[in-house]
């Protein structure tokens, strides 16, 4: 069974469709790219794939539950970082990880044990007790993934967790996410990053609401005849209007 | 799906805590409102300047005058010359009224007890006008029956009001300051707090989390309730050791009904924050959904029987309506369960219906 499966996918807002009947599936373990240009449709597929929106048409499997007919049993298995900074600012780093493990119902000597691993794992241990506001945005992102892990879920859902942070900083978040996907768990992550799509196992390619592309990146570029994905995602917008 | 509370819970009070200024207003707001209401509004007719335009000069004329200014009702501001006087009188705001005693009073009188004298009254501020007029008419009838030597008369109005017997503005003010803040800072303070997650983007962090919208929301507004209830309860205990507001009834009954009435504003303010997309227009929601209806329209200021009748109809859905009956009938009169079910059940229809229509926009706002 893969992990995530979209059949048709769908959503429109009035007469306007922002995401056209997108199908694909993504295996256990495995890292997959969601490229686009702006305003491709990146996020509403997200946030379908989530239980946060209701498709127009199609349907889509996370975990084997459709998000048609099942949108909450969804919830337990996955992990969101959305496109925006959305944790409490007003919180403290410690104070937004027990809130989330809250929300998750991991007891308290799981939700523990969980924040001090991963305080640790992220670099955050210094600054627990600092007000979230206050820290940068690289900081703050990794709060952000962090308490999307909190209880170990299959499935992560990254919407460009990588924007506006500094190279080093995201090769660093790179690194995390390749050792989630070595864990087991699968990764589906937008990015406007050209050089970051080269670290995904899969990558698809999305104009204007639909799948342009879709494979490997060593695929695409022999399919395309291009030196990077760079320049085939060029190309294919050029090409597709 | 557990469905815990706590950490909801939790986060908010962390929320209130950091805020304190906030904290501060929404307790405080309410005892400066009873304050300025209770002192600044006095409604009632106690010592109104008068002036005394006494054109007979006699014994018989200043004993008239003296029945004015020795009662409790008034007293004189100033002795008038003549009649041109009147209106700079009034418009220099130094008397509500002035009586006006011909030249021949004293003389009439011999010959007919029934003698005319005017009272001029300032009515641009028409309630206390009519109260004037009222208090004046019962001194005059009181003399009238004296000069014709009945002490005693054998027919008597006997004017008795109940429940509030002398008439004291704040037994009917604070009852309904309590009515109408609650609702304010119950809306004002839910639906803010609920749009700011939406605003922030923090709303859709958690529903990916398995929290149920319900239980998200149950869980912020819980606080808000605790908050509510202390807020009612001190404006009550100031009311009744401060204006001397009398409370017959049962506390444990109001206690109730209070809850029951916090959730509908809170409901209100639940709806609201299914609307707004930003802070502000919440705030401005709330305060235009339920500061001016609650104060108008519930029969707080303007009795609902003199209004037309598009307004009665209108005041049907305005919670303070119900509560204000509620809160009235037991502080004031002791009513029982028994009586005031109906409006307890208004209560309750209009919270399903505000509860029902938020989950409906709620929903769609998802799907
Ligand atoms: N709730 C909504 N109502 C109406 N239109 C919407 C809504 N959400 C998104 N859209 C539109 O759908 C299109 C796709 O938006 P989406 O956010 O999915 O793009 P994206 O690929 O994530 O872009 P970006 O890379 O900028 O994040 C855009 O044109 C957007 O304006
Ligand atoms: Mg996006």
């Amino acid at each position: 069974m893969s992990a995530i499966k979209a059949e048709n996918l769908t959503r429109r807002f009035g007469k306007f469709t922002a995401v056209d009947a997108i199908s694909f599936e993504v295996e256990q373990g495995e890292v997959f790219g969601f490229l686009g240009a702006n305003g491709a449709g990146k996020t509403t597929a997200i946030r379908m794939l989530t239980g946060l929106l209701m498709p127009s048409g199609g349907d889509a499997w996370v975990a084997g539950r459709s998000v048609r007919a099942n949108p909450r049993a969804i919830k337990q298995v996955i992990g969101y970082m959305s496109q925006r900074f959305s944790l409490y600012e007003e919180l403290r780093v410690e104070e937004n990880l027990d809130f989330f493990a809250g929300a998750y119902n991991l007891d308290r000597e799981t939700s523990r044990r969980r924040k001090e691993e991963i305080l640790e794992q992220f670099g955050l241990e210094g600054v627990r007790r600092r007000f979230t506001r206050s820290l940068p945005l690289g900081w703050k992102q990794r709060l952000a993934l962090g308490s999307a892990l909190l209880h170990h879920p299959r499935i992560l859902f990254l919407d460009e967790p990588t924007g506006g942070v500094d190279p080093l900083a995201r090769r660093t978040f790179w690194d995390t996410i390749h050792d989630l996907a070595a864990g087991g768990a699968t990764v589906f992550v937008t990015t406007h990053y050209m050089d970051e799509a080269e670290y995904c196992h899969r990558i698809s390619i999305m104009n204007k609401g639909e799948i342009v592309a879709l494979g490997s990146p060593l695929e695409l570029k022999r399919q395309y005849g291009k030196d990077t994905i760079q320049e085939v995602f060029v190309q294919l917008i050029k090409s597709t209007g | 799906m557990r469905f815990n509370l706590l950490p909801i819970i939790r986060k908010e009070f962390i929320h209130i805590r950091r805020d304190p200024r906030s904290l501060a207003i929404v307790i405080l707001l309410p005892i400066m409102q009873l304050l300025l209401f209770g002192f600044a509004i006095d409604m009632d007719v106690k010592n109104v300047p008068i002036g005394v335009l006494d054109y007979d000069r006699t014994p018989a004329s200043r004993d008239l005058v003296r029945r004015f200014t020795g009662s409790d009702y008034f007293i004189q501001a100033a002795a008038l010359q003549r009649r041109d006087q009147v209106e700079d009188l009034f418009k220099a705001r130094q008397a509500k009224a002035v009586i006006v005693i011909p030249p021949d009073y004293a003389a009439s009188l011999q010959r007919d007890p029934s003698t005319a004298v005017q009272i001029l009254v300032d009515g641009s501020d028409s309630n206390t006008g009519a109260i004037i007029l009222n208090a004046a008419q019962r001194l005059l009838t009181e003399a009238s029956l004296e000069r014709a030597g009945i002490t005693d008369p054998p027919l008597q109005v006997a004017p008795a009001i109940w429940y509030n017997p002398e008439q004291e503005s704040s037994h009917f003010i604070v009852p309904g300051l309590v009515a109408v803040l609650m609702m304010m800072i119950c809306a004002l303070l839910t639906s803010i707090t609920i749009t700011r997650e939406k605003e922030t983007g923090t709303l859709e962090q958690i529903l990916t989390a398995p929290v149920h919208p319900s239980q998200l929301i149950i869980g912020k507004v819980l606080p808000y309730v605790g908050i509510a209830m202390v807020d009612a309860a001190l404006v009550i205990l100031v009311g009744i050791f401060g204006f001397g507001v009398p409370f017959v009834g049962s506390a444990a009954l109001l206690a109730f009904f209070l809850l029951l009435y916090v959730v509908t504003s809170l409901s209100l303010g639940i709806l609201i924050s299914t609307v707004a997309r930003t802070q502000q227009v919440s705030m401005m929601l709330a305060a235009m959904l339920t500061l001016l209806p609650s104060v108008i329209l519930s029969g707080f200021v303007f009795p609902l029987a003199s209004m037309p009748d598009v307004l009665q109809a209108v005041s049907r859905i305005i919670p303070a309506r119900y509560f204000l009956v509620i809160i009235r009938g037991i502080m004031l009169k002791g009513n029982g369960f028994a009586v005031l079910w109906p409006q307890a059940l208004f209560l309750v229809l209009l919270s399903v219906v505000l509860l029902a229509v938020s989950v409906k926009r709620f929903k769609t706002r998802l799907a």
